[in-house]
């Protein structure tokens, strides 16, 4: 893009802003008519024909097209946001074309993919801008007609006067339209109104991929685009010494071999970047690169180092007296050690990504979460304003987290500043696998004490793990980072269980080590649900009381009692066999609630086998329960594959797992069926991409405890060792 | 480098590659054809696979010179609109999520499919077990390929 044309969508930008009137945006696409199909929908955010309140543009045949201001990494977002505009807005969705929006704060509002927050963040201001664009039309068709407003209504893409019955199109009203006030005071539909919203409506983007013809980060190409390889550290924090490159340079292709950086947090990582017209070129180039690398100045960690720094730092998190006092005082006590391990996100689409540095300008295509952050962090570190920092997002092959994070579109944007040319930049898989950040592992010390009748009277989990953003230092420097009660992250848990148990607490510590964490799919919950649910389950255990009506007396909300009476239902849960192989387990993370069933059996050879899974999730309003469903199986596939399949492990500093043959993922013969039921309620929208996770592996090992009576307090573990 | 020609689609192309080069970045990178994806690199995901000679093949292994006169089908080359009973299946039950992973599913579905008009449990497993989906659309494929069962009568 030539600089003329960031300042002339600065100005459209400004204009939108300043006005309050609806800006004509002064383009018509040189063929005419709309977007051919949504096959490639990262247009470069001016939809044609006119717009309206940002999110829409309706040209003059008609054609409505919707931008998605926030990426698609599978979640449905796609579908879900432009689900929403189109309800209030009176048009079809199977009339609409869906395109993505570039990061644009100012014009679209915050734009980061994470926290399971699109639908439930979204809802209000996107019901609102497809209201007011629809009342804008109706007022310009009464104008025209020279009616009274409440004469018109507006159905189809079309206004409709009552008396006359004349109509008008969208497309014949949108310029007059766009030229008015949006109206201050607006009333939204009610829920029973609904036609779009709460129906399963297929989503738009799924065509394109049955087909091959979506655009992921990595089918992404610009004119002239050089491809990049970096062989980077294998053991964390090792800086470049010097390396050599003569063999590489003699490969066919290869044009540039440079140092580079990728900052993440508040630490560099260093490698040297092998830069090529195609990418097998420089593939082949980074295979006879030869790098030296300094020592770090610290001892490399090992999984068996931080396990033993977390266990250690279990017992530096002090007792509180008034705890133990209450603790000492039960009736039956219980303590158990619950530990899990780090993860990769792994997502199908290794990291990839596109930078475009041209002095006064970045521009990046790529599969991103994070938009506005890595506008706002690449204006930053190259000094360029922000309005020249164009960022695209793609398609992405999965996110789950990883992708929400700017490091690996400045080590792009510095690879193409050093080359001054457009470069896409590609992890392997191996790269992707072993550079990180992880999920971090967490060990878990859990106490409770029930009174004489069998009710937990205190309840207490002390946690030890790396905490995400932390200054990654290499050696625990004296005390743990702030050790103590009621400050460390336990979402998870169900927040009712502090009404429902008197004595109740928390205490975490953070470890440090040189191995980048940072948020997983579910992030802290992942681990903590684990852990709180399984002890749960034990403690029901130790009171001789059913499992699901022992947490049934100590969740007093309504809410959560529905939930569980739903679930017992569903199970047949009183009627079940004794020791038939049922676990059951609730978490509540981004305010969506989710209890998982699962149901064990022997097969001939006495192997255990998963029968079934019922997923059961209240997220409140919801927009397309066939997403819902969608987020749940999958939640429950990835939960199975961190519980029984995989999980990072490090020797002398490095990552040993390096590709899926032994990273193992869960095949389609190892998944059970799945029913997902979605609670029927008016509570506000909850998170659903994350949810359905945390729940999965304590309910699994609730169900190994009621098959064989065997405590799963280690993740990951075999099925096959059950 | 040598050149090689290849069928690819039902279409002719001539290539100039290394003989090593696996199909995979030949088909992408070469002709230009971006459905058929990497994964892994090492045959373990199924993300890359493609028909050569109608049997499904992980083309980021598979050199381009142990092609020969095989033709190759990419997820572009099943059909021109969507309409493959597997495709039309795999819209009808809403199988993908982030889709990376789908045209490789697909092209083993189709595989499985044309040697097995209805396959049971057992054989959907060891025709699909080599492709990984990490977004966990698991159920669905299976009632997608029993779907398209339908479909093909």
């Amino acid at each position: 893009m030539k600089p003329q044309d960031i300042s002339r969508r600065h100005f459209l930008r400004q204009a939108t802003l300043s006005g309050a009137v609806l800006t004509l945006a002064a383009y018509l696409p040189a063929s005419g008519r709309a977007l051919p199909e949504i096959v490639n929908p990262v247009t470069n955010g001016i939809a044609p024909g006119t717009e309206l309140l940002s999110w829409i543009s309706i040209d003059n045949a008609g054609q409505v097209t919707l931008l998605c201001s926030r990426s698609e990494m599978g979640q449905g977002t796609f579908q879900a946001l432009p689900q929403m505009l189109a309800e209030e807005l009176e048009v079809a969705l199977e009339d609409v074309h869906i395109a993505f929006a570039p990061a644009n704060p100012e014009k679209y509002g915050p734009q980061p993919q994470e926290g399971s927050f699109s639908v439930r963040g979204w809802a209000p201001r996107l019901l609102r801008t497809g209201a007011c664009a629809r009342e804008m039309l109706i007022a310009a068709a009464a104008t025209e007609w020279n009616v009274q407003r409440s004469e018109c209504y507006a159905e189809n893409g079309a206004v409709i006067n009552k008396v006359s019955q004349k109509k008008l199109t969208y497309g014949a009203l949108v310029q007059k339209a766009a030229k008015l006030q949006p109206p201050t005071e607006i009333t939204l539909k009610k829920r029973v109104e609904y036609k779009i919203i709460g129906k399963a409506a297929p989503r738009k983007d799924i065509p394109l991929k049955t087909n091959g013809s979506a655009i992921f980060g990595l089918d992404k190409k610009l004119p002239g685009m050089k491809y990049a390889v970096i062989e980077r550290s294998k053991r964390f924090r090792d800086t470049v010494k010097s390396f050599d490159d003569s063999e590489t340079r003699k490969v066919p292709g290869v044009s540039h071999v440079l140092k580079v950086k990728r900052l993440v947090f508040s630490q560099y990582c260093e490698g040297v970047a092998v830069v090529a017209d195609s990418l097998w070129a420089a593939m082949q180039g980074r295979k006879v690169l030869k790098v030296f690398w300094n020592d770090p100045d610290f001892e490399a960690p090992s999984t068996a180092s931080l396990e033993k720094q977390m266990r250690e730092h279990l017992q530096i998190i002090g007792n509180q007296p008034k705890f133990e006092n209450e603790y000492e005082h039960c009736a039956q006590k219980l303590e158990a050690v619950y530990e899990t391990p780090y993860q990769s996100h792994s997502c199908m689409e290794p990291l990839n990504c596109i930078a475009d540095f041209r002095g006064d300008s970045i521009e990046i295509w790529g599969p991103i979460q994070e938009a506005n952050w890595i506008q706002a962090d690449l204006s930053q570190r190259f000094n360029i304003p922000i309005e020249r920092v164009v960022v695209h997002m793609t398609f992405l092959g999965g996110g789950f987290g990883r992708k929400a994070f700017p490091d690996y579109p400045y080590e792009a944007a510095l690879i193409s500043k050093g080359i001054q040319a457009p470069v896409q930049v590609v992890w392997t898989r191996e790269d992707d696998m072993t550079a990180g950040p992880f999920r971090p592992g967490a060990f878990f010390t859990l106490k409770g004490g029930l009174n004489a009748e069998g009710r937990i009277h205190a309840f207490q989990a002390k946690n030890a793990t790396q905490w995400i953003g932390q200054e990654w230092s290499p050696i625990p420097p004296g005390p743990p980072e702030a050790a103590g009660y009621n400050n460390g992250d336990f979402e998870g848990l169900l927040p009712p269980y502090r009404q429902g148990i008197p004595h109740y607490s928390f205490g975490g510590a953070g470890i440090h080590s040189p191995i980048p964490v940072m948020w997983w799919r579910s992030v802290s919950a992942s681990t903590n649900g684990f852990a709180c649910e399984s002890f749960i389950d034990e403690l029901a255990h130790l009171a001789g009381k059913d499992p699901l009506a022992f947490r049934r007396a100590h969740l007093p909300d309504r809410r959560y009692q529905a939930l569980i009476d739903r679930m017992a239902e569903l199970t047949s849960w009183h009627s079940r066999g004794q020791n038939s192989g049922w676990g059951v387990a609730f978490t509540e993370c981004f305010t969506g609630i989710c209890g998982h069933a699962v149901k064990l059996m022997r097969n001939a050879k006495g192997k255990v086998m998963i029968e079934k899974v019922i997923g059961l999730i209240d997220c409140g309003w919801y927009v397309n329960p066939d997403i819902i469903r969608a987020q749940v199986e999958g939640s429950i596939v990835m939960a199975l594959g961190a519980a029984t399949t995989h999980a990072t492990t490090f020797e002398e500093g490095k990552a040993v797992q390096q590709n899926f043959d032994t990273y193992p993922m869960p095949r389609i013969s190892d998944i059970p069926p799945i029913e997902i039921h979605i609670m029927e309620n008016d509570e506000k929208p909850g998170g659903v991409g994350e949810p359905g996770l945390p729940p999965f592996a304590p309910a699994l090992a609730n169900a190994i405890f009621d098959l064989t009576g065997r405590r799963i307090r280690r993740l990951p573990f075999s099925l096959d060792e059950v | 480098m040598p050149a090689y020609q290849l069928s690819v689609n039902g279409k002719s192309y001539t290539v100039e590659a290394d003989e090593q080069m696996p199909l995979l970045w030949v088909i992408r990178d070469l002709i230009g054809l971006t459905g058929t994806k990497y994964g892994c690199g090492i045959a373990q995901c199924g993300a890359c696979t493609v028909h050569l000679s109608g049997a499904p093949v992980r083309s980021c292994s598979f050199p381009v010179s142990a092609v020969g006169e095989q033709p190759v089908i990419t997820i572009e080359g099943i059909s021109e609109d969507n309409s493959h009973p597997v495709q039309r299946a795999w819209i009808a039950e809403q199988v993908p999520q982030c889709g990376y992973c789908q045209s490789g599913q697909i092209m083993s579905a189709v595989a499985l499919l044309a040697g097995n008009a209805n396959p049971d449990n057992e054989a959907i497993n060891a025709a699909m077990n080599g492709n990984i989906c990490r977004c966990g659309t698991y159920p669905r494929i299976r009632k997608a390929i029993k779907t398209a069962v339908g479909y093909s009568h």
